[in-house]
């Protein structure tokens, strides 16, 4: 079995971000000074994804991820610390205006590229949305492109079964999770937060990913996806400041009997 | 002519952000059909029968009964071809939100999800959501067509008609899964912290668990607080990202806290009227958990803490555990 994780790049969330128009679109103040991780929910999908290869024998892990090249060597730095995995990497910008279904198309040609991949004994994984786009949108293209059609979003927990069988287990509303079984491979899955912690760095295997990490990102495919036929009309910040009351040296008391009155209220 | 996609609930309804989403497809104006997906649909369209919409188009069966991306993608995408809509419009549920984007590609247009505001400008419909987490608002439009648009809960009040008998065209699709839903997991109702419906998100902080001015942790003491909130006033449960990380790392805090409960940057951006926050500290990527909150107020030992200061209505400074107890013994 192989298991593709699809991930990106987003900007540090501890930095303040600021649009601005772009010569195509908007885009980020300083885009390219905003350090940058490695999306969170591609990266609960990313140790998914390793946690399961190293239980099941012969799996090998693929991250396909889409970003412009020099971020991508300076965030690989980091997660290859973490799992085990070969890297395919697409020289574009990873940026939320992009378009998703643009995303999506360039994604899913470089999985259809690795050679000797069988999709039918591949899972494809990723995040239920990115921390950038947030749209929720690009999984789902990469899955009809590939022709899967078994797919799952916000995901938290994935066991196959003794027959091959995968239960799933997805976020539906009222903080519930829907149990699913699908027959096996293929499959997408769109990750939420899973249940394991972030790894531990390991230097060993760090060395050993940045073997496959250098090369893949010298003969990264250019991937110029843009907006796409979006149409922004406008791009803000949200104007969040409220007037807020300080309420200093008052009992307990007293403060509790406000804020009951204010809930019943 | 437009397209609205509904799905029933468990007992053959429709839910509320369905109606919502059927009054926001109204003020686009102009004709729509209504498609409804489900196990039996003829009750679900008998309700909402007067709202106007040209066709009611049902996919029904107990295959479609299953929130499952094979057959929801064949039956919305059946609908859509029926329905010949260029603009489609859907609640925002796990169900369409599953689907929509890959039936966009089917179909040869794009789909836009989290739509918060749809308005008509210059004859064309205009969508608004957010990016980066909920850290800047786009105002939008494409010129693909079909446009797909996952509609958030609250965009438009829930539309309120008379109920009639509705005359249905069935639409057949094809599908074949390979996926069974077999159930659901879920806390028992005395222990489900997390209740979209509440009146009041109750947040959680990492401060629940540090050194209280004796010295001690007290993170038993809290945990009683906490819930005996809760089950008091039926509130929903958030948490900051610190607090539920700490509980994932094995170390033991609140237990019932999950990456389900956690608020902003990277969980979750509930809607409720109002919001009480206790013991949270952080910035900007955590108060996004805010964001959607009416009516806001804030329990912290710090007058300037980033979860409150501008983003609070009422900001008091005073020990949690001291004022929490109290507002339980008068709640009680």
């Amino acid at each position: 079995m192989n298991i593709i994780v699809c991930g990106s790049l987003v900007p540090d969330p501890l930095q303040t971000l600021e649009p601005i128009a772009g010569p195509t679109g908007p885009a980020l103040k300083n885009e390219m000074m905003l350090p940058s991780w490695l999306d969170p929910w591609a990266g609960h999908a990313l140790y998914e994804a390793a946690n399961l290869a190293a239980k099941t024998p012969g799996t090998k892990v693929y991250l396909v991820s889409l970003g412009p090249k020099a971020k991508l060597q300076q965030v690989m730095m980091t997660v290859a610390q973490k799992v085990p995995f070969e890297l395919v990497a697409l020289d574009g910008p990873a940026g939320g205006f992009t378009d998703a279904a643009e995303t999506a198309a360039a994604l899913a040609a470089a999985i259809q590229s690795i050679p000797g991949l069988n999709l039918a004994e591949t899972l494809v994984f990723g995040g239920w949305e990115s921390a950038s786009r947030g749209a929720g949108a690009t999984m789902q293209i990469v899955g009809e492109i590939l022709g899967v059609t078994e797919q799952f979003q916000g995901v938290d927990s994935l066991e196959v079964q003794p027959d091959g069988s995968l239960k799933i287990m997805e976020r539906v509303e009222g903080g519930k999770h829907q149990i699913s079984v699908c027959s096996g491979a293929p499959a997408v899955l769109g990750w939420a937060t899973g249940s394991l912690p972030e790894p531990r760095n390991n230097p060993q295997v760090g060395m050993a990913n940045m073997r496959g990490i250098m090369p893949s990102l010298q003969k990264a495919k250019p991937a110029p996806v843009t907006t796409g036929d979006i149409a922004f009309a406008s791009v803000s910040l949200p104007k969040q400041t409220r007037d807020t009351k300080i309420v200093k040296d008052t009992p307990p008391e007293d403060i509790a009997a406000e804020i009951v009155a204010w809930i019943k209220g | 002519m437009n397209l609205l996609l509904l799905h029933t609930e468990s007992d053959g309804g429709l839910a509320k952000s369905s109606l919502e989403a059927l009054s926001a497809t109204i003020a686009l104006g102009g004709p729509f059909a209504v498609g409804i997906v489900g196990e039996s649909t003829q009750a679900a369209a008998d309700a909402i029968a007067t709202c106007g919409a040209a066709r009611f188009l049902t996919v029904t069966g107990p295959d479609y009964g299953q929130a499952r991306y094979a057959t929801d993608a064949a039956a919305a995408e059946a609908l859509a071809r029926s329905a010949g809509a260029e603009i489609i419009t859907a609640p925002a549920t796990s169900r369409w939100n599953r689907v929509l984007p890959g039936v966009a590609h089917r179909l040869g247009g794009k789909a836009d999800t989290h739509i918060t505001g749809l308005t008509i400008s210059e004859g064309k419909p205009a969508a608004t959501r957010w990016f980066y987490r909920q850290r800047m608002e786009a105002v939008f439009t494409r010129t693909s067509r079909p446009w797909l648009l996952a509609l958030e809960g609250g965009i438009a009040p829930a539309w309120s008609g008379a109920a009639g008998t509705a005359a249905t065209e069935a639409v057949t699709p094809a599908a074949s899964p390979r996926t069974q839903v077999t159930g659901f997991a879920a806390p028992s109702s005395d222990q489900q912290t997390i209740r979209p419906d509440a009146d009041l998100l109750f947040v959680t902080g990492a401060g629940w668990t540090k050194k209280q001015p004796d010295g001690e942790v007290k993170t038993a003491e809290a945990e009683t607080i906490i819930l005996d909130f809760l089950r008091i006033t039926r509130s929903s449960l958030g948490s900051t990202k610190s607090l539920v990380d700490l509980g994932g790392e094995g170390v033991a805090v609140l237990p019932f806290l999950s990456h389900m409960n956690q608020v902003g940057q990277t969980g979750s951006t509930p809607r409720h009227p109002k919001g009480l926050s206790t013991c949270c500290h952080g910035e900007e990527p955590h108060t996004v958990g805010w964001r959607f909150i009416g009516e806001r107020r804030a329990i912290s030992l710090d007058a300037n803490c980033g979860w409150s200061r501008g983003k609070a209505d009422v900001l008091y400074v005073a020990d949690a555990f001291a004022v929490m107890r109290k507002v339980n013994e008068l709640l009680a």
